[in-house]
């Protein structure tokens, strides 16, 4: 039983921190209908400018946890942001009116290219960053087995939370997120209403790079190690767990996300490491075998 | 003609490979007035909507849009800036947001005037701009114009769940919610019964009494046409063949001929 808590405390974290950049897959599939390959990338950028943003702060001081805490954040969602709209800018918006595995492509090359850029620039080696927010909470001791909830994990777990609601709130309740919805469902019709579409998906990748960032600052403090690769599996899985959830559904994202950490996390538990990864997937291949459309997906209707 | 011009088109040709959608085609259509565009089924009336509003950029013509004097030459804006400029338009098979509330549909209509006052949403969100007002103002609209149509009940209903005639009506709605100059409707009383048609042409007058906005009407239904037009353009193969008020537009031969056939098939 401690044991099983454990795990899902461990589950939960990662999910939510998948869940985080599954938001931004879904949310640009839904909008203009091809996968952003180049997210995980995106994610990826977002730790690094954390650990040089610790690291700046780190020799120069004289800011408390909270304070540095937010400058990161800051710091990494307006970085990311500006790639996001780059990217979306230099290998998107030219292929709009291309064939539909254009930006498809496109998106692959964008995240090699980004991959090797920060291999170039910031190395290869892995990097590490000391613990920021250390220590913890026993929920339970057990046979000699504690159950711990650290700091760290309450902080992703709320930080993962309350983003989301901020999100939902602006999805459902501002300018920005009706246009949002209008061009899923009818981009045509939304700029006859006078919607800028271009910046609407402009706004849409800013969002979710933003969000990625976030994610890509809580796995730096998690696990304290990255390097220029962790955007490609992190990427995988996020992108797994949209399609889990149902691609296009924002609900289904987060719901995705945790499922996929979960799975990870319980199959490493019970059954063996190495075959983590195997198991998220498999249950994706079994999931969609059954329902194509994902858990919380909408049947694709082809408009005419 | 005593009201201003509001939208000239001087001009105008389309063409789609060798096919003449619309040749050579000029008209005004007035402020305060309805102006029909009728014509037989590929006369070309839907792609003078679609240069219109920005579907298709037309190779030869100017269409000027008169907003206080000061031309706006449609032809040259993109899609979603001739809807800033004053056009808005509905759809022979009915474009709403079918997943979004029929309030919603209208308040998306709003969009550019709530986007300005949340300061682009991030002014909102930091709380820098007093938004709520200008939120609860979109509301109040979209409320009145529901009322209006008849769908004030429905106002939490998606759009795509509401039956037919209703559709049409919100469609109508949403267009005015984005306080046009000139709205243009591509066959509203399409699918409609004897009594939808009637409300219809009421909606209309009121519309164009009240808002004193100019009225682009594509029509087949002629009760609607010659009930509420004040004047008509009629089109044939993508040629103006009759252009002026019901009455004379009525008795005019080639029109009839247009309409009739010949004579002797008449």
């Amino acid at each position: 039983m401690a044991f099983f808590l454990q795990q899902l405390i461990n589950g939960v974290t990662l999910g939510s921190i998948y869940g985080l950049i599954a938001i931004g897959y879904t949310m640009v599939y839904g909008i203009i209908g091809m996968i952003n390959f180049a997210h995980g990338e995106v994610y990826m950028i977002g730790a690094f400018v954390a650990v040089i943003v610790f690291t700046v702060l780190a020799s120069v001081g004289g800011m408390g946890v909270v304070g540095g805490l937010l400058l990161v954040l800051i710091a990494a969602m307006a970085i990311t942001a500006a790639y996001g709209w780059s990217i979306e800018r230099v290998a998107y918006r030219p292929l709009r009116r291309s064939f539909r595995l254009a930006p498809l492509i496109s998106a692959i090359g964008m995240s090699i290219l980004l991959q090797n850029y920060v291999q170039l620039s910031q190395g290869a080696r892995i990097k590490p960053l000391q613990p920021i927010i250390e220590g913890g909470m026993i929920l339970m001791d057990r046979g000699g087995f504690a159950v711990r909830l650290s700091y760290i994990q309450i902080f992703i777990f709320l930080l993962t939370l309350a983003l989301m609601a901020a999100f939902a709130l602006i999805i459902a309740k501002t300018p920005l997120g009706r246009a949002q919805r209008a061009c899923e469902q009818d981009r045509t019709m939304a700029a006859l209403l006078g919607v800028d579409v271009d910046r609407t998906i402009s706004l849409t990748f800013v969002v979710g790079a933003m969000l990625a960032a976030v994610a890509g600052v809580m796995v730096t403090l998690y696990y304290g190690v990255i390097d220029f690769f962790i955007g490609f599996l992190a990427g995988l899985k996020a992108f797994t767990a949209a399609v889990l959830g149902g691609i296009g559904s924002l609900p289904g994202a987060v719901l995705g996300g945790l499922l996929i950490g979960l799975i990870e996390t319980f199959w490493s538990a019970y059954f063996s490491v190495e075959y983590k990864d195997v198991a998220a997937f498999a249950i994706l291949v079994i999931v969609l075998v059954f329902l194509p459309t994902g858990l919380l997906g909408r049947p694709e209707v082809e408009k005419v | 003609m005593a009201e201003p011009a509001l939208l000239t088109v001087e001009r105008l040709a389309m063409r789609f490979g060798g096919i003449v959608a619309i040749d050579d085609l000029s008209f005004v259509a007035a402020n305060r007035q309805i102006t029909a565009i009728i014509g037989p089924n590929g006369a070309g009336k839907t792609t003078v909507f679609n240069c219109l509003t920005g579907f298709y950029k037309p190779p030869i013509g100017r269409m000027t849009l008169w907003r206080e004097g000061q031309p706006l030459y449609l032809e040259r804006l993109d899609g979603f800036r001739i809807a800033r400029a004053g056009v808005a338009r509905t759809f022979q098979n009915i474009r709403l947001f079918p997943r979004m509330t029929a309030l919603e549909n209208l308040i998306v209509a709003q969009h550019n005037r709530l986007m300005r006052a949340s300061g682009y949403t991030l002014g909102a969100l930091l709380g820098l701009v007093p938004y709520a007002a200008a939120e609860s103002g979109a509301i109040d609209r979209a409320r009145g114009w529901l009322r209006r149509v008849g769908l004030e009940a429905e106002a939490d209903q998606f759009a795509g769940n509401l039956p037919y005639g209703a559709q049409r009506r919100l469609e109508i709605a949403r267009a005015m919610c984005t306080e046009p100059a000139l709205l243009c409707l591509d066959e509203p009383a399409a699918g409609l019964n004897p009594r939808e048609s009637a409300e219809l042409n009421r909606l209309l007058t009121a519309i164009r009494d009240e808002f004193g906005i100019g009225i682009l009407l594509i029509e087949h239904d002629m009760s609607v046409v010659m009930g509420i037009s004040d004047h008509i353009v009629v089109l044939e193969y993508g040629r103006k063949i009759a252009d002026g008020p019901p009455a004379a537009v009525r008795s005019d031969p080639r029109v009839i001929k247009a309409y009739l056939g010949e004579e002797d098939a008449a």
